[in-house]
């Protein structure tokens, strides 16, 4: 007869494993944020957030690829908010489940699973170059909305669908219309998920790489409007880092992305909390 | 007495399941028709059926005629949200909106157009007071009604209800589960509303029934057994299944 083990011991093992991988995972996180902190951050100045770069960015800031990535984020975000969330109700609140529920869903499974460096072929082949935009920040935005879509939806859907149906019985009993339902119960309780999935976008915006050379290009100057090209932080970072024009300027970079994108989930996580305790 | 309502050969089926067969009755204004019977009768369905939040459950099929004052209500076309202005509802598990206790009132009333801060304030005072809870809330009005005990939030849905100043108010097993002394307080305030309020009340407690109704419809399988006034059901009930089922006699 085989030795059984201990069923107390067994437990003890597992949690034992269990609690290393996660240790682990959180301690490669670390590591990363450490790492690229240790050699960005002595970069950061006020000087180097402030100017624009100069020769290549071998020297100068980052503030033109700062400017940048803010105009791409709000592009993306006023095409992909609207277009996402009410896509979401409509599947949700407005249909019930059928054959093209089906396809719609399907579709942006689809779209999901897309690499970007397709999505930034598609978007240089369609709006750079077919509908005439060029390279620039609205071009990028929209193909940075397509991609955004299938994640906006989905949190949506989701957090919608999280919302008690009898809140929405009760709404209604009282002579409420389906859309005011919508708007003043449904959406709010749904709130906490709608920003999760926006927050994830401004993030995939943030770090999106090649989508943006192929749509918005690489261009150093300021871009002063939604029509000119530009460079995001993160192409910035890329291609001093790959030609290797200056490593400290591209780790300096590299800290201000990581360090805004730690920025932007930690206020989404307090606000979505916040607003909780407020209407619980 | 002026009938409210009038149901005519209503049937009712979910997905070719029937639930009610050929229901006549009818409920007179201003009086409380007590609506009693097992578990899965169709009471719940019934009383679905005369606000339209039927509606919601796809699949299924109506037949027959329910009027309000004289409309049928099962008319296509009918603007449900104006109807369900005027029949409210009340649950039977209080489901108070994520909102503080003068917002869960103002919410139905402030979306009829109703902006006036001052009467806000008014119609969420005499609702309160109406569903006696007044007393219980009044120095925290602001605060979140999911703090209420489960008895105090029924309450809510009562007060929150008559603040849309219905015609029709519209109860399902409302004091389900409840203290006796919320209990207490929701057959008060019933018996205080009929004076200007026509009431249908489902209820599973016979006792209820008995106290607070003027009529009494009893439903069995979905259909209805006996229908009459309460002091007749109750004393000389004409057939043996509702004596049965009054007597406790009845599985
Ligand atoms: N949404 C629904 N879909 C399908 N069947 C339902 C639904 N609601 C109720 N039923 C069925 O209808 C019958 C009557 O239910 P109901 O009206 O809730 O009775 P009661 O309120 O008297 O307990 C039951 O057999 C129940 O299973
Ligand atoms: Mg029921």
């Amino acid at each position: 007869m085989a030795k059984r083990i201990n069923p107390l011991m067994l437990q003890r093992i597992v949690k034992a494993q269990l609690w290393s991988l996660t240790g682990f995972t959180i301690g490669i996180l670390f590591f990363i944020i450490f790492f690229i902190s240790i050699k960005g951050l002595p970069q950061i100045t006020l000087e180097f957030l402030t100017s624009n770069p100069v020769d290549m960015g071998r020297s100068g800031g980052i503030f033109s690829t700062i400017v940048c990535t803010l105009y791409l984020i709000f592009v993306s975000l006023m095409i992909a908010m609207p277009l996402g969330v009410g896509a979401a109700i409509y599947l949700t609140e407005y249909t019930r489940e059928s054959r093209l529920t089906h396809i719609i869903r399907f579709g942006t499974e689809c779209l999901a699973g897309i690499p970007s460096i397709i999505m930034g072929l598609f978007g240089f082949a369609f709006f750079v170059m077919a509908l005439g935009l060029g390279w620039s920040i609205l071009s990028g935005g929209m193909t940075m909305s397509i991609m955004l879509l299938p994640t906006i939806i989905r949190t949506t859907e989701e957090s919608i669908k999280a919302v008690p149906y009898e809140l929405r019985e009760v709404s209604f009993s009282l002579g409420v219309t389906r859309w005011q339902t919508v708007t003043k119960v449904v959406l709010p309780s749904a709130l906490p998920g709608i920003v999760t999935g926006i927050v994830l976008g401004i993030a995939r915006c943030i770090e999106e790489t090649a989508v943006i050379i192929f749509t918005v290009g690489s261009s150093l100057r300021l871009p002063e409007s939604f029509f000119d090209s530009g460079r995001t932080m993160a192409v910035h970072f890329y291609i001093l880092a790959r030609e290797g024009i200056s490593m400290p300027n591209a780790y300096g970079t590299a800290a201000i992305l990581i360090l805004s994108i730690l920025f932007i989930n930690l206020s989404a996580y307090y606000l979505a909390r916040q607003f909780l305790k407020k209407i619980c | 007495m002026a009938a409210k309502i009038v149901v005519k050969d209503l049937s009712f089926s979910y997905n070719h399941q029937r639930v009610l067969s050929a229901v006549n009755l009818m409920v007179e204004a201003d009086s409380i028709l007590g609506i009693m019977g097992p578990a899965k009768s169709g009471k719940t369905t019934l009383l679905r059926i005369f606000n339209r939040l039927c509606d919601l459950i796809p699949h299924v099929r109506i037949e027959g005629e329910v009027f309000l004052d004289g409309e049928n209500i099962l008319r296509p076309g009918l603007n449900v949200d104006r109807l369900r202005k005027r029949v409210g509802m009340v649950f039977d598990k209080p489901v108070p909106l994520p909102r503080s206790i003068f917002e869960n009132l103002a919410y139905g009333p402030r979306l009829h157009g109703i902006k006036d801060k001052k009467r806000l304030e008014e119609l969420v005072e005499r609702s309160l007071r109406l569903a006696q809870l007044w007393d219980e809330v009044k120095d925290r009005l602001n605060e979140s009604a999911m703090k209420l005990s489960g008895g105090q939030q029924q309450r809510l849905c009562i007060a929150r209800t008559l603040a849309m100043e219905p015609e029709v108010i519209l109860l399902d097993e409302p004091t389900y589960g409840l203290d006796p002394i919320s209990t207490l307080k929701i057959e008060q305030t019933l018996q205080s509303l009929k004076e200007s309020y026509t009431i249908v009340l489902v209820s599973n407690n016979t006792w209820q029934v008995a106290r607070t109704t003027d009529n009494v419809a009893f439903l069995l399988m979905g259909e209805l057994i006996e229908y009459g006034s309460t002091h007749e059901i109750f004393t000389v009930p004409k057939d043996k299944r509702t004596d049965d089922y009054i007597s406790g006699r009845f599985g």
